[in-house]
């Protein structure tokens, strides 16, 4: 049903912490091997080994310089993948039904088997979290690994999705953002997590942690005590040579 | 946005199709038996032949009979169970006329309004969209209808009805040509909101996610193809609007009626086109482009 269920209490997503990532990529090769292999059509690529390769990809990592008004500008790595947002408006377009928000625990999913490939949702999602599989001609998106997170074959530890379990800056955090004592849900309080493109009104359940803001050391030199000029009071060799220098044309005076 | 020739044959040849089939069922023109059944393959081939085209498409065109259940809430679906029930209750108007000779009003007042109801959900499918500023607007469906109602009456031969609709429309057209030059920067979406950074500074995109290209820059940004989109303009609203009502002014005869109809037929193609390809979405900002 490509309803929206109303609110669940439950909304598991994923936090991302902008300030630990590395930019490694591992998270995105993780997803790939993970979601090739398990539930659903497998990720093509098409030329992989040529020039112009191409293929499906759950989550891709960007990276974006900032530049402050005043000092360095700063490089930051940004993963994104579906943000299973409450609001998803990827659900309501879909005209058969294979798209749909889980009620239990907010998760968005895209039923294979009903999916005729015409990519509307894509059109509506403004992430880029959907990418149409060209070799199946279905839509595929992140599924949070819902067959990792609630499969008791696995051990416990690895009852995550693949893209958390793989990080090895611990920048990824999954859980219930329904759940205002939850780890996510503090770490996202205490750190200031942030929505993406609010204004398109998708309440995203996935949230951002900002960089934390760079440390301003007040200009410093060690060495600066030895380094005094030392020819200030106007006596000695250093004081003719500077004199004798400034007269020359063009000299510093 | 990808201008897929698929979609644009869609939208050019279903309008008129079903422009076409509206004026028939409103009684405008009332032909009967074999002049009837002319008409109305014309008027069928147009609409049909663009519908079949949309398919073309479509990942899994084997399941589209799927697309009819969701009407509650999707643009798409609503748009699939309109065009089945408007030809339906069309062919059941036209058999009265081609084989009966008689006009079974009722048939053809409703066929005629759900003929209009296809070309109004196939335009809420783009102008639904948040994601694409350009299209999220009033004068979207007012396009379509309008470019229906015209080609509609300039096929069915109505000289003076195509004439006013057709000025009507291309002054509608520069009209939401220059306002939707400016609604992707007026809907806020940048490239700080996209990332949540702005706080910090200004976002510059210094690499992305992987060396070649993917299905979202494919499908979403089209940037070579907005290079000549002012020449495009001008020949859209020579061929779409302005020398088809010359034409009709000219002259009566079914030569000229004919050139002016392959006129806006070619100018409404290159309309399409600018439509789709001048389209932004949002997600280009996260590549830095639009």
């Amino acid at each position: 049903m490509t309803q929206l269920p109303p609110p669940s209490a439950k909304k598991l997503g994923l936090v991302i912490d902008l300030d630990t990532c590395v930019g490694c990529h591992a998270c995105v090769v993780a997803c790939k091997g993970w979601n090739t292999e398990n539930y659903g059509a497998p990720l093509s690529d098409q030329n992989a080994y040529s020039g112009a390769a191409s293929g499906t990809f759950l989550n891709r990592v960007h990276s974006y310089e900032v530049q402050p008004d005043q000092g360095a500008a700063q490089l930051i790595h940004f993963p994104k993948s579906c943000l299973h947002c409450e609001d998803a408006p990827c659900v309501t377009v879909c005209p058969t039904g294979a798209s749909y928000k889980r009620a239990e625990d907010g998760i968005v999913l895209v039923n294979e088997s009903d999916c005729i490939g015409c990519g509307l949702c894509a059109w509506a999602c403004p992430y880029g979290a959907r990418e149409l599989d060209a070799n199946e001609g279905v839509m595929k998106k992140c599924t949070l690994c819902v067959d990792r997170i609630y499969n008791e074959n696995l051990p416990e530890e690895d009852r995550q999705p693949a893209c958390v379990r793989t990080c090895p800056a611990g920048a990824r955090h999954f859980g219930d953002l329904g759940d205002a004592t939850s780890d996510v849900s503090k770490l996202v309080a205490e750190r200031g997590g942030f929505d993406l493109m609010p204004e398109q009104g998708t309440k995203p359940v996935n949230k951002y942690l900002p960089p934390r803001p760079k440390d301003v050391e007040p200009e410093f030199d060690i060495l600066a005590p030895y380094l005094e000029p030392v020819a200030q009071d106007g006596t000695g060799f250093a004081h003719w040579l500077d004199k004798a220098l400034s007269a020359l044309p063009g000299g510093p005076k | 946005m990808h201008p897929a020739p698929s979609v644009i044959i869609f939208n050019t040849f279903s309008g008129l199709g079903f422009g076409l089939l509206f004026w028939l069922g409103m009684g405008v023109l009332v032909p009967t038996g074999w002049a009837a059944f002319i008409w109305f393959v014309i008027a069928y081939l147009f609409a049909v032949g663009g519908l079949i085209a949309s398919t073309f498409h479509l990942g899994h065109p084997e399941r589209a009979i799927k697309a009819f259940s969701q009407w509650k809430t999707s643009w798409l679906s609503r748009e699939g169970i309109c065009a089945v029930f408007a030809l339906i209750t069309m062919a059941i108007y036209g058999a009265g006329l081609v084989f009966a000779g008689t006009r079974l009003g009722v048939f053809g007042v409703v066929g005629g309004l759900a003929s209009l109801g296809v070309v109004f959900t196939t335009s809420m499918i783009y102008a639904q969209m948040k994601t694409v500023p350009r299209w999220r607007h009033w004068t979207t469906p007012a396009m379509y209808l309008i470019l229906s109602l015209s080609g509609g009456a300039l096929l069915a031969g109505q000289i003076k009805i195509a004439a006013v609709l057709l000025i009507v429309g291309g002054v509608l057209q520069i009209f939401a040509w220059g306002t939707g030059d400016r609604r992707f920067v007026e809907a806020g979406t940048d490239m700080e909101s996209a990332t949540g950074l702005g706080h910090i500074g200004k976002v510059r995109a210094f690499e992305p996610p992987h060396t070649g290209t993917n299905y979202l820059m494919r499908e979403f940004i089209h940037v070579v193809g907005r290079k000549h989109a002012d020449q495009l303009r001008i020949i859209t609203i020579g061929l779409a609007f302005v020398l088809p009502v010359v034409l009709l002014l000219l002259a009566s005869n079914h030569l000229i009626a004919a050139l002016a109809v392959i006129s806006h037929i070619a100018g409404v193609l290159a309309l399409r086109w600018l439509f789709f390809a001048q389209a932004e979405h949002v997600v280009g900002l996260y590549y830095g482009k639009r």
